[in-house]
C-alpha cells in the first residue's frame, strides 16, 4: 500500500510541472501584460514602466519567467498579484479553502441525495419512483449550470431569504464565532445547493445501474435461493457490491465538480480560484492566472488521488496491480 | 420448377444487416426519436433563422427597451398586433387596444443573407410597420427583439457543437488509432499529453487557452477559435478510448492480413482500425455535442466569446446577470430555455442511439 501511495504521488510531480509550464507557455503567447495599460497613462513616465515589468521579470523571455516563478515556488512564494498590489500565496490560498469548500459540502449534499435515491430507483425498477428519477436524472443532466447559477440568483433576490454573491457578510469580523459560523453557511448554502444539484444527476444514474447489475449477479440469486430475506439481500450482498464503482465515479465526477464550481463562482459572486482567474485574466495578472490554474489542477489531482486510495482500500485487486 | 404450397421456412429471411438492426432498436425508443425530431427541427429553424425571425438581430429600437413579450392577438379571425406605449415609469408597456395593426405572412422587412448567401428581405411574419412591433419574447436592454435573437444565437451556438466534435473527434480517433496501433514510445507520449490536457479542470485550461488569442477579434475569428479551443480539450478524452480498441484490434487476423498485403501504416489505421470504432464513437459524439454548446454559452457569458452586437446564447444571457434586470425582466432567461431543450434533446437522443449501439440490451 506505501509503496502504491508513493508511486502516485511522484506521478504528480511531473504533471503538475507540465500543467505549470503549459499555462505559461499560453500566458506569454497572450499580447500585452498588466503593465501595457499603465503605459497609456501620461503620468506614469515609460521608464517606471520599465522597471516594473524588470522587477516582475516581464521584459524576459517565457521560459526565463517561469524558471523565476518556479524558483520562487519551491520556497512557497506564489508570486506577487500585480493587479491585488499583494502576495500571491495568501490570495490563492484563501480562494482555493473557498472554492474547496464550495465543492466538498455541494459533493456531500449531491451524495446524499443521490445514493439514496439511486438505491430507490434500482429497488422498485420500473415503478412509478424510477420512471420520476430517471426523468429528473435527465432534467438534471441537461440543465446548464449557467441558468441554474442565474435562477438561484433570482430566487435569492426575489425572496431576500439569501445574500445575493459573496462569501461573509461585510460586518463579519464584529460577530461572535457561533454568529460567524452561520454567516458562512449562509452564505454558502445557496451556491453549494446549485452545484449539488448540477452533479445529483450523474450519480444517482450510475448508482442505479450499478446496483441494477449487481442484482443481476449470481451471487444475489444464491442468496435469494438461501432463502434470506429481500432487504437483506439488497443491504448486505447487492449494495457492497454497487458501491465500488462509485468511488470510481468519484473520482471522475471531481473535474466536472470543479469545472461547475468555476461557473458558479462567477455568476453568485462566490470568491473562489475560479472568479480569481477570471478577474486575473481580465487584469493580465499573468503570474495569478498561472498560480489558480496549477492550484485548481493540484486540487483535482488531489482529489483523484484519493478515490484512487479509497478504492485501492476497497478493493485489494487494485493494489496488488 | 413447380413447387406446392410455400413451406413454411424461416431460416429463408435475409438476415438483417446490423445497420437495421440497429435502426429497429433505436425505433423502439420513442424519446430518443422523439429527441431526433426536436433536434432536426431546431437545426432546421437555425437555418433559416433570417428568414423566420422578424427583425435583425442587431436592429435596435430605442423605444422599445425592455419591451415585455407580446404575442399577437386574435380579432375575429386575423391576428393582431396593437401598438404599445410606455407608461409613465421605467420600461412600462401598455397596449393600445383599439389601435391596431394585421400581422401578415411573407411581410417585407430588415435585409438579411438567407444561408449568409442570397440577400433577402421577406420574413415570415410581422406587420411591416415598426411602429407595431412583434416581439415574441419581449426585447432585451438595447430594443433588440429577443426572439430574433434567439434564431440568430442558434446559427452559432448550435452549430459550434457540431463543427467542435467533427473536429475534436477526428483528432481523437486518429491520435488515438496511432497511440494504439503503433503502441511503444508513440503511444508513451501521446497518453502523457492526454492525461495533461485532462488533469486540468476543463474551464480553467478553456480560459487559460483563451489568454493565447488576442481581444477583440472579429465574430468569424472568434468563432474558429472556440472550435479550436474546445477541440484541443475534446480530443484527448477520445483518444483514450480509441487507442484502447486499436491496441486490441492491432492483433487481430484483419489488421494482419492487411499488413501481410503491404498496406501502408495510416491505411490500416484510417480504412480498417477506425471504422471498427464508428458506433462507439457515433453515440459519444452525441453525448458530447451538449458540451461544446455550453463551451461556447460559457465562454460568452463570461465575455471571452462570442462579443455584441453578434448573438449567441452566451452572450444574451450575459443581460440576466444584473440581478435588476433579472427580476423585472425575466424574459431575458429565454435563451437558457433554449440551451436546456437543445442539451436535453441531444441527451435523449444519445441515449437511445447507446441503447440501440449496445446489441445485448432488448
Amino acid at each position: 500500500m506505501l509503496k502504491f501511495v508513493l508511486k502516485r504521488l511522484l506521478h504528480m510531480i511531473p504533471l503538475l510541472l507540465g500543467v505549470s509550464l503549459l499555462t505559461f507557455l499560453l500566458m506569454s503567447l497572450a499580447p500585452g501584460d498588466y503593465f501595457t495599460t499603465l503605459l497609456q497613462n501620461p503620468q506614469i513616465s515609460p521608464d517606471t514602466v520599465a522597471r516594473l515589468k524588470a522587477q516582475f521579470h516581464l521584459d524576459q523571455p517565457w521560459y526565463v519567467q517561469y524558471f523565476y516563478w518556479f524558483k520562487s515556488v519551491l520556497h512557497g512564494d506564489f508570486g506577487y498579484s500585480m493587479a491585488y498590489k499583494i502576495p500571491a500565496t495568501s490570495l490563492i490560498f484563501a480562494r482555493l479553502w473557498n472554492t474547496f469548500l464550495l465543492s466538498f459540502v455541494a459533493m456531500i449534499m449531491a451524495w446524499a441525495v443521490a445514493v439514496p435515491l439511486g438505491i430507490w430507483a434500482a429497488v422498485k425498477k420500473d415503478s412509478w419512483i424510477d420512471r420520476a428519477c430517471s426523468l429528473i436524472a435527465f432534467v438534471g443532466l441537461s440543465v446548464p449550470d449557467v441558468l441554474l447559477s442565474l435562477l438561484a440568483l433570482w430566487f435569492a433576490a426575489a425572496t431576500r431569504w439569501f445574500p445575493v454573491g459573496g462569501a461573509q457578510s461585510p460586518y463579519y469580523d464584529l460577530l461572535t464565532p457561533m454568529q460567524q459560523f452561520w454567516d458562512r453557511v449562509h452564505y454558502l448554502i445557496l451556491p453549494a445547493l446549485v452545484l449539488a444539484a448540477s452533479s445529483l444527476a450523474g450519480i444517482m444514474r450510475q448508482m442505479r445501474s450499478n446496483l441494477l447489475d449487481t442484482l443481476r449477479a449470481e451471487y444475489v440469486t444464491a442468496a435469494r435461493a438461501r432463502g434470506l430475506g429481500e432487504g437483506w439481500v439488497i443491504w448486505k450482498h447487492a449494495l457492497r457490491n454497487a458501491i465500488n464503482p462509485l468511488l470510481t465515479i468519484f473520482g471522475y465526477s471531481l473535474a466536472s465538480l470543479l469545472s461547475g464550481a468555476f461557473i458558479v463562482e462567477n455568476i453568485m459572486a462566490w470568491p473562489g480560484l475560479g472568479r480569481l482567474t477570471m478577474e486575473a485574466f481580465f487584469a493580465k495578472d499573468s503570474y495569478l492566472v498561472v498560480d489558480s490554474v496549477v492550484m485548481a489542477t493540484a486540487l483535482l489531482v488531489m482529489g483523484n488521488f484519493i478515490a484512487d486510495l479509497l478504492l485501492a482500500w476497497s478493493d485489494p485487486r487494485i493494489r496488488l496491480k | 420448377m413447380e413447387t406446392a404450397a410455400p413451406q413454411p421456412n424461416p431460416v429463408i429471411e435475409q438476415p438483417l444487416s446490423p445497420w437495421q438492426l440497429f435502426w429497429r432498436r433505436l425505433k423502439r425508443r420513442r424519446i430518443a426519436l422523439a429527441g431526433g425530431v426536436i433536434l432536426i427541427g431546431l437545426y432546421a429553424v437555425s437555418l433559416f433563422a433570417g428568414f423566420i425571425a422578424p427583425y435583425r438581430y442587431d436592429r435596435i429600437d430605442d423605444r422599445s427597451f425592455f419591451h415585455p413579450p407580446t404575442p399577437p392577438r386574435w380579432q375575429g379571425f386575423h391576428l393582431v398586433m396593437p401598438r404599445y406605449e410606455k407608461g409613465p415609469g421605467t420600461f412600462n408597456y401598455r397596449a393600445v387596444l383599439d389601435d391596431t395593426k394585421p400581422v401578415h405572412f411573407f411581410v417585407r422587412g430588415d435585409k438579411y443573407k438567407l444561408f449568409g448567401l442570397l440577400p433577402a428581405s421577406i420574413h415570415l411574419f410581422g406587420t411591416g410597420d415598426p411602429n407595431y412591433p412583434v416581439y415574441l419574447l419581449g426585447a432585451d436592454q438595447f430594443g433588440r427583439d429577443e426572439f430574433s435573437r434567439l434564431l440568430y444565437g442558434s446559427q452559432i451556438s448550435l452549430s459550434i457543437g457540431v463543427v467542435g466534435i467533427l473536429l475534436s473527434f477526428s483528432m481523437g480517433m486518429i491520435m488515438g488509432g496511432i497511440s494504439g496501433y503503433f503502441s511503444g514510445r508513440t503511444d508513451m507520449v501521446i497518453m502523457r499529453l492526454c492525461e495533461l490536457i485532462m488533469s486540468i479542470p476543463a474551464l480553467y485550461l478553456i480560459i487559460s487557452l483563451r489568454a493565447a488569442f488576442p481581444p477583440g477579434m472579429s465574430s468569424a475569428k472568434v468563432y474558429a477559435m472556440i472550435v479550436v479551443i474546445l477541440s484541443f480539450i475534446g480530443w484527448a478524452s477520445m483518444a483514450r478510448v480509441i487507442r484502447g480498441m486499436a491496441l486490441s484490434f492491432r492483433e487481430q487476423q484483419f489488421v494482419l492480413a492487411a499488413r501481410a498485403l503491404g498496406q501502408t501504416h495510416l491505411k490500416i489505421i484510417v480504412r480498417h482500425i477506425l471504422p471498427n470504432t464508428f458506433s462507439y464513437v457515433i453515440v459519444a459524439a452525441t453525448l458530447s455535442v451538449p458540451y461544446y454548446i455550453l463551451g461556447e454559452v460559457v465562454l460568452s457569458f463570461l465575455g471571452v466569446g462570442i462579443q455584441e452586437p453578434s448573438a449567441s446564447w452566451g452572450n444574451m444571457l450575459t443581460a440576466a446577470q444584473n440581478i435588476e434586470y433579472l427580476r423585472n425582466y425575466p424574459w431575458l432567461l429565454a435563451p437558457g430555455a433554449a440551451i436546456f431543450v437543445t442539451v436535453l434533446a441531444f441527451n435523449f437522443l444519445g441515449d437511445g442511439l447507446r441503447d440501440a449501439a449496445d446489441a445485448k440490451s432488448n
